[in-house]
């Protein structure tokens, strides 16, 4: 540890200014900052510097990806060794899922941290730690089936349009992740359609297995539906890290423990899929309307949207009431998206890429109300004291 | 009257103030990009390089002719009903214009269905007779419905260029992603013929555009 303090310190000034790699320091700063909270002292005054900044919030979600992510390594493997009908040991299904994902997640961060880099070196700020999550992120949310240059162009579309446009980390009005997986949808869908996933490979399919996912069975509606066990721990066809509620409730523990993920915005998004569904549960005319209300919440990407997108404190909703209505809108609009609209098997993506859009709205009334609230209190206090 | 008329010099049919009308609209002064005007038929006839050629040129052929036909009419028009004398104006040359298409080539004058007839309302031409052409000589007026015209034009070319190049694989009709680029998995981007990436196409050249010319850049 000590020998790499010295080497950051050795270094340090060719990169400041008049050293000879003075135009990268920035890139050197975010290497710098990355591996030790920076040297700087507040001269004057008593001021407390939080070790927790930026970068280390980010490697808290990053935490709680983590038994998704691992989930999601092994379930590629599982999928595919059922798939051609091969039993085979666990460590074989582990690596299969490994070569699968891993370049999937390099392309993620390569493409993405370059874009950052080059933008922070030409726009002369920090290079932003946002994308430290959103490059994790973005493997999650897609199939292990997508080709890696594409991954690498709705990487670099979500960064340049989605945060760099906008003036970068912090300024953004989409979650970045959800706007790459979005591109995707939309550019190349039969790519993401929710209906073959599984890698195949040069093998054939045994028979009776479709790669359709649950909401694909349930929107097409034939196919056999898997199990609520299946569904919960996630042995099913799906994006490489949203199959698996339980892993992701896991990770929510890790959010919510550490203060990052916001727990109002989580709860509301599950509240709000329950009581679309048990609306529809009530008005049911055909086979997906009357599909148990639960079963949305550990159907497909749900619980993944509410956990880790939902909540990206950037694109969410601020205020403490704002939230409630954030969330519980994001799980309202996505079952009804799921349950009415046959083009779009999964509404999660699109629920709250649009209530991103709105959340500064809500955000607005709520400030205004409570303005309001506060104005009328002070002038009936102001009526009091004078009568 | 006369005594004054023939003491300003004369000016020549391209002079510098004559050319910068042409090509002001072109670059910093572009309808779309700069004032964002006409952005409706950029969103919609953009998936293809012929048809925005054809729209280009008609609107470069009603926008020169209605901007003569207004300065020429300029003092007899009462302000009153002016944006009616415009109207008219414009409406005709358009079903002119309509009329050559369908006469010509019929498939392009189908697939810009309506965006013909909408280039009345384009909210370019009217700006330019309300802003220009009232007030100005022929010879400039005409310079100034081309310029405006070609500024337009142009935004449109290049959406649609990127656009259908990305989006189809092709260039006017051609193909121009090799054959070779498919074999090795190359998926064209149907995200780019939806309408929203024309918004973002527009928005990426706005972007590049004032990042070149910083005193586009209006701080607010």
């Amino acid at each position: 540890m000590k020998a790499l303090i010295n080497l950051v310190e050795k270094v340090k000034p060719n990169f400041e200014k008049g050293g000879r790699l003075e135009k990268f320091h920035r890139s050197f700063e975010a290497f710098e900052t990355f591996l030790y909270v920076k040297g700087d002292v507040t001269q004057r005054g008593s001021h407390i510097r939080d070790a927790i900044d930026m970068k280390r919030t980010m490697v808290h979600v990053i935490i709680a990806l983590i038994p998704a992510l691992l989930f999601g390594i092994w379930n590629v493997g599982f999928q595919h060794y059922k798939a051609i009908g091969l039993e085979v040991e666990f460590m074989d299904q582990v690596m299969f899922g490994l070569i699968k994902v891993l370049p999937i997640i390099v392309v993620s961060y390569v493409s993405g941290l370059a874009i950052e880099f080059i933008f922070a070196s030409a726009r002369d700020h920090e290079v932003n730690e946002g994308f430290l999550v959103s490059g994790m992120l973005i493997p999650l949310v897609i199939p292990v089936t997508t080709p890696l240059w594409m991954v690498a162009m709705a990487t670099i579309f979500a960064v340049v349009i989605g945060k760099e446009v906008f003036g970068g980390t912090g300024m953004n009005i989409l979650n970045p992740a959800l706007l790459a997986r979005a591109f995707l949808f939309f550019a190349y869908p039969s790519y993401l359609s929710g209906e073959v996933w599984v890698y195949e490979g040069a093998e054939t399919f045994v028979d009776g297995y479709s790669g359709a996912t649950g909401l694909a069975v349930m929107a097409a509606g034939e196919g056999t539906m898997p199990s609520n066990f299946d569904l919960f721990f996630g042995f099913i066809p799906g994006s490489i890290g949203e199959t698996s509620t339980f892993a992701i409730l896991l990770g929510a523990v890790v959010l919510i423990a550490t203060g990052i993920g916001s727990f109002r915005i989580m709860a509301s998004v599950f509240l709000g899929g329950l009581l679309m569904g048990a609306i529809f549960n009530l008005f049911a005319v055909n086979e997906f309307m009357a599909m148990p209300a639960y079963k949305h919440l550990i159907l497909g990407g749900f619980a993944f949207g509410a956990v880790y997108m939902a909540t990206d404190p950037v694109s969410a909703s601020q205020t403490g009431v704002g939230k409630y209505i954030y969330g519980i809108l994001i799980g309202v609009i996505t079952v009804l998206i799921r349950v009415v609209n046959p083009a779009y098997p999964e509404g999660m993506m699109l629920a709250i890429l649009f209530m991103n859009v709105f959340a500064p709205l809500i955000d607005h009334y709520i400030v205004e109300a409570n303005i309001k609230k506060r104005m009328k209190r002070m002038q009936k206090v102001r009526l009091q004291t004078q009568a | 009257m006369s005594e004054e008329k023939n003491n300003i010099p004369k000016e020549t049919l391209f002079s510098p103030k004559n050319k910068r009308l042409l090509s002001d609209p072109i670059g910093k002064e572009n309808p779309i990009t700069v004032q964002v005007l006409g952005i409706c038929s950029v969103l919609a006839v953009t998936v293809q390089l012929r048809a925005s050629l054809v729209l280009a040129i008609a609107v470069v052929a009603v926008m020169g002719l209605a901007n003569v036909i207004i300065s020429i009419l300029r003092h007899g028009i009462p302000p009153r009903i002016r944006i009616i004398v415009q109207l008219t104006v414009v409406a005709s040359l358009v079903i002119l214009v309509d009329q050559v298409l369908k006469a010509f080539v019929y498939d392009v004058s189908r697939q810009l269905s309506v965006f013909v007839g909408l280039i009345i309302t384009n909210c370019i031409i009217m700006g330019r007779l309300e802003a220009f052409a009232l007030n100005n000589k022929v010879w400039p007026s005409f310079l100034d419905g081309v310029g405006n015209a070609a500024g337009y034009g142009s935004i449109l070319l290049l959406v649609a260029a990127v656009r259908e190049s990305l989006g189809s694989g092709t260039l006017m009709g051609y193909q121009v992603i090799p054959d070779f680029m498919y074999n090795i998995g190359y998926v064209d981007n149907g995200f780019m013929i939806l309408p929203p990436m024309a918004l973002i196409t527009v928005g990426v050249i706005i972007w590049i555009h004032r990042h070149r010319d910083r005193a586009l850049v209006d701080v607010s």
